[in-house]
């Protein structure tokens, strides 16, 4: 992919490896090589394998489970049930509602309901089918939008309504003199992260487990496997294990609490893993919804109103419907200056799978709907798709639609104008027949191609919303080791694959003026990191860590001030040597500390956010904004329907590239993404079940599909943040795709109302 | 489980009649996905890798006999010109590392009604040699060769051996559509051949029914119309009415469902236009050649 961010190159590895420079990732080569170390190659030499048995229906009452066959299979260790949970039958990552083990009901297909551990992995398979549970199927509510109607069966007590977030802000009966209006709706995309769900859980001697596991928050695993082991938490210690990736599909538990209880119960190591069928059962997806949208405006275009009504499927448990719901609210109606508004914004239970967070997390799908109406006014008053948007975009300054102040860059305009200037891509090269919609399938050689050009932007949210009290830990120590500075720096912040562990490392270059940095193991003996999610590790993992740094470097400064006999505002840290304010080295490092470590732990928070007004949904829910925007263009074969991506080019503000290589692999990675969801990636459920789950049918982009994109990365610093980063992982994976989708409605002449786009959408038939 | 290696063709034939407890494996990328997924646990595999004669292709008098272990990598490279239309379908099959393993004796094998190699060997009339250690050999036309829903004509003790197909003697053509630009299970395909020498027209069709399967009327059209056209001696134009109407035969041929891919509306109508773009293309090289 020809890539170019901002002014910089992005090939270059700069020795030095301080904020700003982009040193190599020390997965990179390991991932490309094949030789990292994925949950899924733990390994330890007595250990011995769980599975777990799951509900085949969608909803059902559980009569009776009857381990006894099961158990007299060779090999077999333990059969367990929901009788054999420790503690409390219940987790869940905002309300605890979902079993560890179904007892009495199954509410999705999927759910587990027994474990198995035996000295291999297929004996426990076959044992697991041997467990004869008697069910007595029940009606399913598997359309979200009769979820809320009274004679819908209740998934839970007492009905199926999540969250319904109203927000009302200045006239909400509004009137305009250009009205446009649309349904849109979203299918349920995955994560489909490469790595599929596992863990190995040991037991130890002082009658506690370790557990070594993929995941996205090492803490709030914790707190739930210790109300569901029923131990106090110095007794359930969790260790990263190589995650491969996540995209929000490992916030919620999965092999944790039922490998541990093997564990526990068995005396033996417990090795979970689930196959690339089972993880599509494993973990929650990105919420389908159905949206109606309207917009007033003038007759020059200028926004007067919009309302929104948003249904989003949460499934058959909460897991973190409501604040996606929130974010489905407070920013469904994009970046754009609006005076007057009604949003509705709904969160129901079903009998379909869980969903809960993905990459985007309620503004992706919000933004197809507000982003093919803005389409949808540019048309009714003569407008292109960018003016419209430069004319309605937030400013600095501005005001969103819950009364919060954008206090720092906003810019909207400035994005669209720069994909709009960039160059085009040339005329379709026909000789080549990978460029053509269809590829290799060789179904047209120029015949029914039409190229068509979209444009999106968006604004999401950076870290943790509504009040959250949302921190991250860092703790640095600074010691001689061989004569040689060495930081090392531990937090329990989740390295996913997103390049964290480097950025850390970069951190501590740069406060402490060592080289030679040491990330220690991820692991609960520190303070939480808080979430690897909603884009935030950087911002706030990456502030404890230069917040640690400053407190271990001014412990050393004053040490060495009192030496030297100078004043500690006149030293810094350079080059593993104390240096005056012209760069004079002063004395080494060693001489100060000597045989001494000095170790600081810090907890970081960001800006407080506060609570939504329940009634009108205002308030200042978000600590940062950040932006970006997409130009897709696209060739259609209108006339089968196939569509090859062309272009998708982007601006995004960063507030500060701390690593610009790192930077472009997410505005890459989550374009893909996005990309993925307008025009293949979707979980097919009919009537509860889950007809896709494999990569046979859940299609996600190859090389052929993704075309190389020009990146532009502008650095416009939040003055509140720590370099004044802004989040960067999903924005990309939010203007993405309603960009796409845009460029295959103006090439096909049709509404398309739905994504994924599927053939028949574009053809009719 | 046992692994049985035979290194003869007549090893691995005396192997399939005493095991019938096994499954043959060539490249394996249909029987491990089987394996992983625990739908099959056979008693044994026989592996077909070690078997030289299965890996060979030959030129015979008008006919490619192609070994049934032959990968569609080296399809692509070494066939383009005698099979096209095979080396078109095999350039669509999965990766270059499953194009690397997988075989069209394995296609054949598990005769699956989205496999790529089918709707090629229909058009250009191949025949599938078998053969088991108690009958010999036997040859089976491609299109009796498919009698349901990923079975086929094979006895429990016989092995593909190869499939013989005809040189092309015209323009072969064939397409595949999916919902992603590469790595894809068709949600229909279609391949056509010109025989100019015998005046005739190949067919088939891939994913739009219970079996690969020809649209005979759809040929037999064509053929006549061309004939009666004089075309087939003029070399003239196809007149788009005529590739239109042949598309709608090619459609009407199929007997498509609705799932997961795709819906049977949309099979039958992306088979009616690859139909008729196909054979447009294949007319005009036929053209570009006289
Ligand atoms: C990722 C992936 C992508 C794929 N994409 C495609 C695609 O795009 N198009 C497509 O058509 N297929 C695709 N497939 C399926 C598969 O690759 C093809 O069906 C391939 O032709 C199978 O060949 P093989 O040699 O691997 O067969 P194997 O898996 O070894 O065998 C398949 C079947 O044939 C039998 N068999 C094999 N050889 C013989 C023989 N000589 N005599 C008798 N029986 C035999 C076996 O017993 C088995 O039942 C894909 C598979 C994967 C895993």
């Amino acid at each position: 992919m020809s890539t170019e961010a901002g002014t910089r190159t992005t090939t270059t590895t700069q020795p030095s490896g301080r904020v700003g420079d982009s040193p190599l990732r020390p997965d990179g080569t390991l991932k490309v090589t094949g030789e990292f170390a994925y949950a899924s190659d733990l390994w330890h030499d007595d250990m011995v394998w769980g599975v777990t048995l799951r509900s085949p229906h969608p909803h059902a009452r559980i009569r009776g489970i009857d381990i006894a066959e099961a158990l007299t299979v060779p090999g077999v260790i333990a059969v367990l049930t929901a009788d054999d949970v420790p503690g409390e039958n219940a987790v869940g990552l905002e309300h605890a509602d979902q079993p560890v083990l179904a007892s009495e009901f199954v509410r999705y297909e999927g759910e587990p309901v027994a474990l198995v551990a035996a000295d291999h992995p297929e004996t426990a398979r076959r044992a697991a089918q041997r467990i004869h549970v008697e069910y007595e199927v029940l009606p399913a509510v598997t359309d979200p939008r009769r979820a809320m109607d009274d004679d819908a069966p209740a998934v839970h007590q007492p009905g199926n309504l999540v969250r319904h977030l109203t927000l009302r802000r200045g006239d909400p009966d509004a009137t305009a003199p250009v009205v446009v209006s649309l349904d849109f709706e979203v299918g349920m995309q995955d994560q489909a992260f490469l790595g599929p769900e596992s863990g190995l859980a040991v037991p130890a001697e002082d009658g506690g487990v370790d557990l070594y596991v993929a995941t996205q928050w090492l803490h709030v695993d914790q707190r739930q496997m210790c109300l569901a082991l029923g131990m106090p938490k110095e007794l359930v210690r969790l260790h990263l294990a190589g995650v491969g990736g996540a995209f929000g599909g490992r916030e919620d538990l999965s092999v944790h609490v039922h490998a541990s209880m093997l564990a526990l119960r068995t005396g033996r190591p417990v090795k979970m893993s689930y196959g690339r069928e089972e993880s599509f059962f494993g973990h929650v997806h990105r919420h389908p919804a159905w949206m109606t949208y309207e917009f007033g405006a003038e007759r020059d275009g200028t926004l007067v109103y919009a309302r929104a009504r948003t249904v989003l499927d949460g499934g058959a448990y909460a897991s973190s419907t409501a604040a996606v719901v929130g974010n489905a609210g407070t920013l469904g109606l994009g970046p754009y200056r609006i005076p007057n508004v009604a949003v509705d914004a709904y969160g129901v239970f079903t009998n379909n799978p869980p969903c809960g967070a993905m990459r985007g997390f309620g503004c992706v799908q919000a933004a197809y709907a507000h982003e093919a109406l803005m389409d949808e006014l540019a048309e009714a008053v003569g407008l292109d798709p960018v003016a419209i948007r430069q004319l309605n975009g937030m400013r600095e300054g501005d005001t969103n639609i819950t009364g919060q102040v954008i206090d720092s860059a906003a810019p909207v305009a400035e994005l669209l104008q720069i994909v709009r200037d960039m160059p085009m891509p040339p005329p379709a090269d026909t000789s080549d027949i990978r460029s053509r919609p269809g590829a290799v399938g060789n179904t047209t050689h120029g015949e029914g191609v039409v190229r068509g050009v979209g444009y999106a932007v968006t604004y999401k949210n950076v870290g943790f919303s509504e009040g959250f009290d949302d921190y991250s830990t860092a703790r640095v120590r600074l010691e001689m080791t061989g004569g040689e500075a060495v930081a090392t720096v531990h937090t329990a912040a989740a390295e996913v694959g997103q390049g964290l562990i480097t950025v850390e490392q970069q951190i501590c270059r740069t406060e402490l003026g060592v080289e030679r940095v040491v990330v220690h193991p991820k692991n609960t003996a520190v303070g939480s990191g808080g979430s690897t999610s909603a884009s935030r590790q950087t911002y706030v993992t990456g502030g404890a860590v230069k917040a640690a740094c400053e407190a271990v470097r001014a412990v050393v400064l004053e040490r060495a001030a009192l030496s030297l006999g100078r004043p500690a505002n006149e030293l810094r840290l350079d080059g593993g040597k104390i240096v005056g304010s012209s760069g004079e080295v002063l004395v080494g490092l060693g001489e100060v500390l000597g045989e001494d470590a000095v170790e600081e732990t810090v907890e970081y928070r960001h800006r407080p956010t506060h609570a939504i007004d329940p009634e009108t949904g205002q308030g200042d829910a978000h600590v940062q904004f950040a932006f970006s925007a997409h130009r897709a263009v696209v060739d259609v074969d209108v006339e089968l329907g196939l569509v090859k991506v062309v272009a998708l080019d982007t601006a995004q503000d960063v507030g500060k590239a701390i690593n610009p290589d790192a930077v472009v692999g997410q505005i890459q990675g989550g374009s893909a993404q996005g990309m993925g969801l307008a025009l293949m990636e979707e979980i097919v459920v009919t009537d509860g079940h889950v007809r896709n789950p494999s990569f046979t049918d859940y299609l996600i982009p190859t090389i052929l599909d993704m075309p190389p994109m020009q990146v532009k990365v502008l650095e416009y610093a939040d003055p509140h943040a720590p370099y004044g980063v802004r989040g960067v992982g999903e924005p990309p994976t939010i203007s993405s795709g309603p960009a796409v989708a845009a460029a295959v409605r103006a090439a096909a002449g049709k509404p398309l109302r739905r994504v994924p786009i599927r053939p028949e959408h574009i053809t009719g038939t | 489980m046992d692994f049985l290696q035979p290194t003869s063709w007549t090893d691995a034939l005396a192997a399939r009649a005493e095991r019938p407890d096994a499954v043959a494996i060539a490249g394996g990328t249909d029987v491990m996905v089987d394996l992983n997924f625990d739908r099959r646990r056979p008693g044994a595999l026989l592996d077909l890798g070690r078997v030289p004669e299965l890996r060979e292709w030959a030129a015979e008098d008008g006919w490619v006999r192609l070994g049934a272990g032959v990968p569609y990598s080296r399809i692509i490279e070494e066939l383009a010109i005698q099979l096209p239309g095979l080396a078109m379908a095999s350039r669509t099959v999965g990766s270059p590392q499953i194009r690397i393993r997988a075989t069209v004796g394995g296609n054949l094998g598990s005769a699956s009604p989205a496999g790529d190699a089918h709707p090629p060997l229909l058009a250009a009339g191949a025949v599938v040699e078998v053969q088991s250690a108690a009958r010999g050999a036997r040859r089976i036309p491609a299109e009796e060769f498919y009698t349901g829903v990923k079975r086929n004509a094979l006895a429990p003790d016989e092995l593909i051996a190869a499939v013989l197909v005809p040189t092309a003697a015209g323009p072969q053509q064939f397409c595949k559509v999916g919902t992603r630009n590469a790595m894809v299970i068709a949600v229909s395909a279609f391949a056509c051949a010109l025989h100019p020498d015998r005046k005739t027209v190949g067919t088939g069709i891939g994913s739009a029914a219970p079996t690969p399967r020809r649209a005979p009327d759809a040929e037999d059209f064509l053929a006549g119309e061309l004939q009666a056209a004089g075309l087939w001696d003029s070399r003239g134009r196809l007149p788009e009415e005529l590739a239109r109407a042949f598309g709608e035969r090619v459609a009407a041929a199929a007997s498509p469902i609705d799932d997961v891919r795709g819906s049977a509306a949309y099979r039958r109508h992306s088979l009616s236009v690859m139909a008729r773009r196909a054979v447009t293309w294949a007319w005009n090289d036929l053209r570009e050649a006289a």
